[in-house]
């Protein structure tokens, strides 16, 4: 069976499960199959479709798992976010809706405008800037609105927008940019210190400017997890990039800095940080603001989740502030138990090993390090947001890639869908059957190295 | 640059196993943990929509049991006896949880014991609607009843225990209060219920058989008495000093007996007189002679200084540490800070009773699951042994002689020899004695240990003495578990 059909199969399957799961909210909690879900199932599958045939159109050789894992989280992420709605009354499953169609499209979009990735390079500084002017939008008067605390929010007319999301996606295209310019530069030997080989000091600006722009985004925006993706995303591509492990210790280093300056200097890293620690005190369970309730009351309907879940409809996941957002892991483990969470978290890995796999194969600089920073800014994103849930870390204010309620995230996260798509067309596109010059051996492009066609993971 | 995208993915691999093990944590090693916290309130909605099982007495009467009702809590408890058995049961309230033995045999009634694991899975198989299961306490409901005529509207408790097994007979707390108000599931009225409840001076949430301890007045005789006969120095003829009053060592305070009279004649009296006629001066000086730590260490094999559970909680009846002389003295006749709850008592009583082994106080007989199969049958559990055979032997004579010449006449029954001891404990200054009779019968095979307490002295105020107060009402509670067919091998 070739890609496309694969795809196509594995994306019908997507739909069904979406499909089944949101009709199975209508079972737990009316007794029947609800009235909308032919329509709902319907919708999904034709923006689906139409996504699959602008990716056979114009990129016949991308992965065939990237469409059907994003509409399969997706779908998930819509039917738990109905199932809240019916528990609340809320109508978040109808804006989702129309926003999973906005990203479907802007997918398309992306699949048939974008024919080369190789096109964004032009833009890197380009990309800087807007990347900039979109960190910084919500500072702006009038402008920006302050919800939860957070200073992310851009509200224009009727919609708002987290821009820090499409920033994620810039910023990439930025860092990939310049970092496979500046990479010969940045690889340079410096002194060795302890073992480790350091790189030169003055080739350290870099670095501290992502580590002074994040620390910035934390204290004027307040906004902890968008902080720790942007720097966590920089030392990873840097690392990619430049291939010298003394970048990830000396961005570890900074990061623990920034994270004790943090820590030190604001009541509200420290709130999370102590209810993180220890959410069963009364103290911190009580606590009006930044306590540990919501954590909690998580951790809660996922033990009553179990091995196996309430089922879907069958909980009570509404119990925990924000459960169609930032606890919608919690929604999940609740509902669909361990095995829904773990089967979840494999398909984000999947769509994650598939981006990195994709980065591998490509051939060009620029591309490895595009792929590789969106697939790890998925897996970064995942780790930090259901990392804070399930108590591996502190709680920080992202949202779930694809599954979670939020117009803009899930945009975005669609977008990178068709980056990859793209990226991974060309990774595995046939070399064109070029007559081989005479005595001189094709050579492969700078930045594919030896191994260029082998793709091992 | 494949190389570091590689590790990358390993990486990656890593972040997500982090993931996986924790939610493996927090979904199943430490799910149990996380479910039975008080503030998990899912755990409380599934219990609701699960059928609770029912708790009975011995004899077959219902005190607790669910109903179906048509609202989002789907199970309505009701308590059919009202206060009768609230002591008992507590109640189980969709507001502020549950208490007495709906929160202790919680796990069986709402069917989430580890027990019933196989029973659930099979639910879930079958699609059956599961249920928890029946819980049959050892109370008998004419004793019970018989402890509740007995103390009227009297404040105090009754606790009644079959000594050989450590079996409840009864519990009763005065004033009962209505389980049926609290466990509504309209929130306000629960509330409301509960707020007037916790306004009254008589506490009644708080039962006094179990949760609340009292000086113990001169019941406590019976163990000042057993450390005596223990420790070998004394028989229950040895005779002691009865003077009307002693001056308490250290200080110009007194301590006289009741009546202000020497006990016996010239002031010299035995130990069975003494205990015949509660004489407080005799009793006083015997604690002194015999020291604060061995009347501790035989309070202590009696079951003081401990909380424990039936598995209702008890809390723990006290005999504290660093007494000077006069403390001494009047903590070896039941006053200063010597206390001990109404089932302290009984407990007393029915080691004597029992040969002088303590057997641990239990109100659960069985408990059955819905095909009737028996899930939990705790059998009778030994606490310990608190005075040897023959001091027991010893001390049911002199109680014997209590009832039928001494204090505590108003508790004989005829054709029954009944063994008591009165106790008219002071309270504060100006404050009605609280009276006592603790007590058990038939003396020669004892079939029931009771302990009373009404509290000031009850409707005889300052008049009241253990002997008038509450001897017949312990006279009336032995006649009823007398009367009532024995339970069996458990009851």
């Amino acid at each position: 069976m070739s890609a496309r059909w694969t795809e196509f199969c594995l994306s019908a399957a997507a739909v069904g499960i979406a499909m089944v799961a949101y009709g199975l909210v209508g079972v737990a909690t009316d007794g029947a199959w609800p009235a909308g879900l032919l329509a709902y199932g319907g919708g999904l599958g034709a923006l689906v479709l139409v996504l699959h045939l602008a990716v056979r159109w114009r990129a016949p050789f991308a992965d065939p798992l990237l469409v059907p894992v994003a509409t399969l989280l997706n779908g998930l992420g819509l039917a738990l976010i109905h199932r809240l709605d019916v528990a609340r009354d809320g109508s978040f499953a109808e804006r989702q809706l129309v926003w999973s169609a906005v990203g479907l499209l802007l997918t398309v979009v992306v699949v048939v405008v974008l024919r080369d990735h190789r096109w964004l390079r032009r833009y890197t500084f380009t990309a800087m800037v807007v990347g900039l002017v979109l960190l910084v939008m919500p500072l702006v008067p009038l402008l920006g609105v302050n919800i939860n605390g957070a200073q992310i929010w851009v509200r224009v007319g009727p919609v708002g927008f987290q821009p820090g999301e499409l920033a994620k996606i810039v910023l990439t295209v930025f860092f990939a940019g310049y970092l496979v310019t500046a990479r010969d530069t940045l690889s340079l030997v410096g002194p060795k210190v302890l073992g480790l080989q350091l790189p030169r000091a003055r080739d350290l600006g870099p670095l501290i400017v992502a580590w002074l722009a994040s620390l910035a985004v934390l204290v004027l925006e307040r906004d902890l997890g968008t902080s720790l993706l942007f720097f966590g995303l920089f030392v990873a591509m840097l690392y990619v990039a430049t291939q010298r492990v003394s970048w990830i210790a000396i961005g570890m280093t900074l990061f623990v800095g920034g994270a004790v300056l943090a820590w030190s200097m604001f009541d509200h890293v420290q709130a999370r940080v102590s209810a993180w620690l220890n959410p069963f005190d009364a103290e911190e369970y009580d606590r009006k603001f930044g306590g540990s309730f919501q954590l909690v009351q998580g951790l809660f309907g996922l033990a009553n989740g179990g091995l196996v879940g309430t089922g879907i409809g069958e909980g009570r996941p509404q119990t925990v502030p924000y459960a169609e957002s930032d606890f919608i892991i919690a929604t999940l483990g609740e509902e669909t138990g361990l095995t829904g969470l773990l089967a979840v978290l494999v398909v984000y890995l999947v769509l994650v090993e598939r981006g990195l796999r994709t980065a591998v194969a490509v051939r060009d600089g620029f591309g490895k390090l595009l792929a590789g920073g969106l697939a790890f800014a998925i897996a970064l994103q995942c780790f930090v947001v259901a990392g804070g849930v399930l108590r591996v870390i502190p709680l920080t204010g992202l949202t779930m890639p694809f599954l979670a309620y939020g117009g803009s995230s899930l945009v975005a996260n669609w977008m990178i869908v068709g980056l990859l798509l793209r990226i991974s067309d060309a990774a595995r596109r046939p070399a064109p059957a070029v007559p081989e010059p005479e005595g001189t051996p094709v050579v492969p492009d700078v930045a594919g190295s030896a191994e260029t066609q082998v793709v091992r993971l | 640059m494949n190389a570091p995208l590689r590790r990358l993915a390993m990486i990656v691999t890593a972040m997500f196993t982090a993931l996986m093990v924790a939610a493996t944590w927090v979904q199943f090693v430490d799910a149990g943990r996380l479910r039975d916290d008080p503030r998990n309130s899912r755990t409380l909605y599934e219990k609701l929509g699960r059928e609770r099982g029912a708790i009975t007495t011995a004899d077959g009467t219902v005190i607790a049991q669910s109903e179906k009702v048509d609202d989002r809590y789907q199970y309505q408890r009701k308590y059919p006896k009202g206060d009768l058995y609230s002591a008992v049961t507590g109640t189980f309230s969709v507001t502020t949880g549950a208490s007495g033995l709906e929160a202790a045999e919680d796990k069986y009634l709402s069917g989430t014991s580890d027990r019933y694991f196989f029973r659930r899975v099979s639910d879930l198989l079958t699609g059956t609607q599961p249920s928890g299961a029946v819980v049959e306490t050892t109370l008998r409901d004419s004793v019970q009843q018989a402890a509740a005529d007995g103390l009227g509207n009297q404040q105090g408790a009754v606790v009644a225990l079959d000594p050989k097994t450590g079996a409840v007979l009864a519990l009763y707390s005065s004033p009962g209060w209505d389980p049926n108000a609290l466990a509504s599931h309209d929130r306000s009225a629960a509330a409301q219920a509960r707020a007037a409840l916790e306004a009254e001076d008589s506490e009644p949430l708080v039962s006094k058989a179990t949760r609340q301890s009292y000086p113990p007045g001169s019941t406590f005789k019976l163990i000042t008495t057993a450390a005596a006969l223990e420790s070998g120095d004394y028989t229950a003829d040895s005779l002691l000093d009865g003077p009307a009053e002693l001056t308490l060592p250290q200080t110009s305070r007194t301590l006289a007996n009741d009546d202000d009279r020497p006990c016996g004649t010239d002031g010299k009296t035995s130990l069975a007189d003494a205990l015949r006629v509660s004489c407080n001066t005799a009793y006083a000086s015997l604690g002194m002679t015999l020291g604060q730590d061995v009347l501790r260490e035989q309070a202590e094999k009696f079951g003081f200084n401990a909380g424990f559970d039936i598995p209702i909680g008890v809390a723990a009846s006290t005999f504290p540490t660093g007494l000077d002389g006069a403390q001494l003295a009047r903590s070896a006749i039941g006053q200063d800070s010597v206390t001990a709850t109404p089932m302290q008592m009984a407990m007393v009583a029915a080691a004597i009773a029992n040969g002088g082994v303590v057997m641990q106080p239990n109100l659960v007989r069985t408990v059955r699951g819905r095909d009737l199969e028996v899930l939990d049958a705790p059998s009778p559990d030994e606490r310990g042994r608190a005075v040897s055979r023959q001091t027991a032997a010893s001390l049911t004579a002199m109680m014997e002689g209590v009832v039928e010449s001494g204090t505590g006449r108003r508790a004989q029954i005829p054709g029954v020899s009944v063994a008591g001891k009165t106790g008219t404990a002071q309270t504060v200054a100006g404050a009605a004695p609280h009276a006592w009779f603790t007590a058990f019968a038939p003396a020669d095979d004892p079939k029931v240990a009771v302990a009373v307490l009404v509290e000031n002295g009850g409707n005889a105020a300052q008049e009241a003495s253990g002997g008038s107060v509450a001897a017949p009402i312990a006279k009336s509670v032995i006649q009823a578990a007398l009367a009532a067919p024995s339970s069996g091998s458990a009851g």
